[in-house]
């Protein structure tokens, strides 16, 4: 087998545009194949990818390779493997990298048994060793409680998904040149073994919450859907998002879409405010990035206290509703 | 339909971070003593998700768990909420293993096990948090997956996948044999019922070790491992908390605005 060589990163590609997740793999693909001396490329697999080839050299790719086909259309493990496995096959990279999101948790793994390689999933912090010239992986472990720094040094390619918005995309450069390749997919259809029947997008009522630049979320402690309300009303004011833990979406007082943390989304607003829940290192996962914490609980000992900027120890019932008043207040004022 | 539930032990992740401690030697957690390990949560909901089916259509459930000092108080938990067979995977060899050699260990059980038409995992453990061992025993035995459910259902034969994706979910049909990792959106798991604890104190449970399934030490625990640790460490978190005063919880909330605002955050 050829040497293995070259960094590449599996981008994703939401009509013909490259998602944000994207350009956070180009932007540390860019730093580690410099660091190696070595080129950077961009697999990008769809039905339509427009212009996204192009985009991924402006953001950083020396090479994209566009896998165009209508059968692509939908993400599905068979398919997606299987062309995945062709390309890592035909490139040979020592690195590829992939984005922590509904399909990066999917394929990557598949992709790394199919492979024989090894994969980090979820990484924080990603470098290149000057001595053994590895990839150095740092991920998180038991919900945020302790982190792990890992390498894979017996097979290639190393393989790791990257926490969305742990990375910094580069700047658009439009200066930049590269080159497009097509791959054909050369998929048999009967291969694949899942159909996806139906797609059910939740809707999205105001700012989305990955978007949003303040997010309020309740926790257990919020008693049900009328808390809630509250916690609209305070988003409302101040221009942002409601989101929760687990166990509100799993007892249905939110949408499941709105669970904040290590399988749910990852927020990174300026102001985030947690209201009636304890900050398990699951919910912490989600919110790590966010600039200023702040948190309403009865229980002083609560684990929100250990990573917030601002508390106050109270029921939520009666400590809210004069917050959002003052609030009102200086926003008027 | 005959169900296998993949189910892991492990450190309870509700207990506080104060109380988290590791070796960083050993790179490994150390086990409180005051408080009992669990089954990984997303199993749980594995477990629910297998007996949702049985409860409409019948069949068989075996759970299936891999690991050392296994509490049996713990792992049992599935066969009191309604599953009907337990097999341990227990031996020292397993030791050190990675997700590559655990889902070898699992998939290499399963064939012995034999019939079943699905596999449920959990999405992903509350210890490592790297979610590959159900995939990895979808491709090890050569069967379709999907990944992560909040929702399973048969209709006609086939399985009826509500696949949880960022914006929404996706109905995802696929015939048996497959795998299907399952997430909490299912649910919450349902409470052992009293009858259940008492049959299952009394259930036998198997017990395979390396040797029984045909391991060879150069495929499990840490020789058959893909990854290396270099590191493990405990974060420090720097962040130091301003409680704001007050007299009533109606001054306290007044006060945080205040807080805010004198901080430029409002």
């Amino acid at each position: 087998m050829a040497e293995n060589k070259g960094v590449l990163i599996y981008g994703e590609v939401t009509e013909g545009k490259l998602d944000s997740i994207s350009l956070e793999l180009l932007g540390i693909g860019r730093k580690l194949a410099d660091d190696l001396g070595q080129e950077l490329g961009a697999v990008l697999l769809g039905s339509g990818i427009g212009d996204a080839a192009k985009e991924a050299i402006l953001f950083g790719a020396d090479k994209v390779y566009a896998v165009d086909d209508p059968v692509l259309k939908d993400y599905q493990t068979d398919s997606y493997t299987a062309v995945m496995e062709k390309v890592c096959k035909q490139l040979s990279p020592d690195i590829l990298l992939l984005g922590q999101t509904a399909i990066g948790r999917d394929l990557a793994p598949r992709l790394a048994f199919r492979l024989g390689t090894g994969v980090t999933m979820d990484c924080i912090e990603l470098a290149i060793d000057p001595q053994t010239k590895l990839m150095v992986q740092t991920k998180p472990v038991y919900g945020g409680n302790a982190v792990a720094v890992l390498v894979c040094e017996q097979t290639k390619p190393q393989i790791a998904t990257i926490r969305v918005k742990a990375m910094e995309p580069l700047a658009r450069d439009d200066s930049r040149t590269g080159e497009v390749i097509s791959i054909p997919a050369e998929l048999d259809p009967a291969a694949i073994r899942t159909k996806v029947v139906d797609k059910v997008k939740e809707e999205v009522v105001g700012i989305k919450l990955e978007d949003a630049k303040v997010v309020v979320c309740g926790g257990r402690g919020i008693g049900g859907v009328e808390g809630f309300s509250q916690l609209e009303e305070l988003a409302k004011l101040l221009g942002g998002a409601v989101g929760a833990t687990r166990p509100p979406c799993d007892s249905g007082w939110v949408a499941a879409h709105l669970q904040v943390g290590l399988t749910g989304k990852i927020v990174t607003p300026d102001v985030y405010i947690g209201i009636g829940l304890s900050g398990s290192s699951q919910h912490i996962a989600g919110i790590s990035g966010a600039k200023n914490i702040i948190a309403i609980n009865r229980d002083p000992e609560a684990n929100i206290f250990k990573v917030a900027h601002y508390g106050a120890v109270g029921d939520y019932k009666k400590v809210l509703p004069s917050f959002i008043q003052k609030c009102k207040e200086l926003l008027s004022g | 339909m005959n169900i296998i539930v993949c189910v892991k032990q492990v450190l309870d992740p509700e207990l506080p971070p104060s109380a988290f401690k590791i070796d960083p030697e050993a790179k490994k957690a150390i086990p409180p003593r005051d408080r009992a390990p669990v089954i990984s949560p997303f199993d749980e909901n594995a477990v629910e998700a297998a007996l949702r089916i049985k409860d409409v259509h019948g069949g068989q459930i075996t759970t299936l768990c891999l690991g050392q000092d296994l509490d049996m108080a713990v792992v049992k938990k599935p066969l009191s909420m309604g599953a009907d067979e337990l097999v341990l995977l227990q031996d020292n060899a397993f030791e050190g293993g990675d997700s590559f050699a655990t889902a070898y260990a699992l998939a290499t059980a399963i064939k012995k096990i034999g019939e079943f038409d699905l596999i449920f995992c959990g999405r992903q453990a509350a210890d490592w948090d790297a979610g590959q061992v159900g995939s990895g025993i979808a491709e090890l035995l050569g069967i379709p997956s999907v990944s992560p459910a909040q929702k399973i259902e048969i209709k006609d034969g086939k399985v009826v996948v509500e696949r949880v994706v960022a914006d929404g979910y996706e109905v995802v049909e696929v015939s048996p044999p497959a795998l299907i990792t399952v997430s909490n959106e299912l649910g919450e798991p349902r409470y052992p019922t009293m009858k259940g604890i008492m049959a299952a104190k009394k259930k036998t449970v198997t017990v395979w070790t390396a040797q029984d399934l045909g391991l060879d030490q150069s495929m499990i625990g840490a020789s058959a491992a893909k990854s290396k640790m270099l590191k493990l460490f405990v974060p420090v978190r720097e962040a130091k908390c301003e409680f704001v005063a007050g007299e009533t919880a109606e001054e306290f909330g007044a006060n945080l605005a205040l807080k805010l605002r004198e901080a430029k955050l409002l």
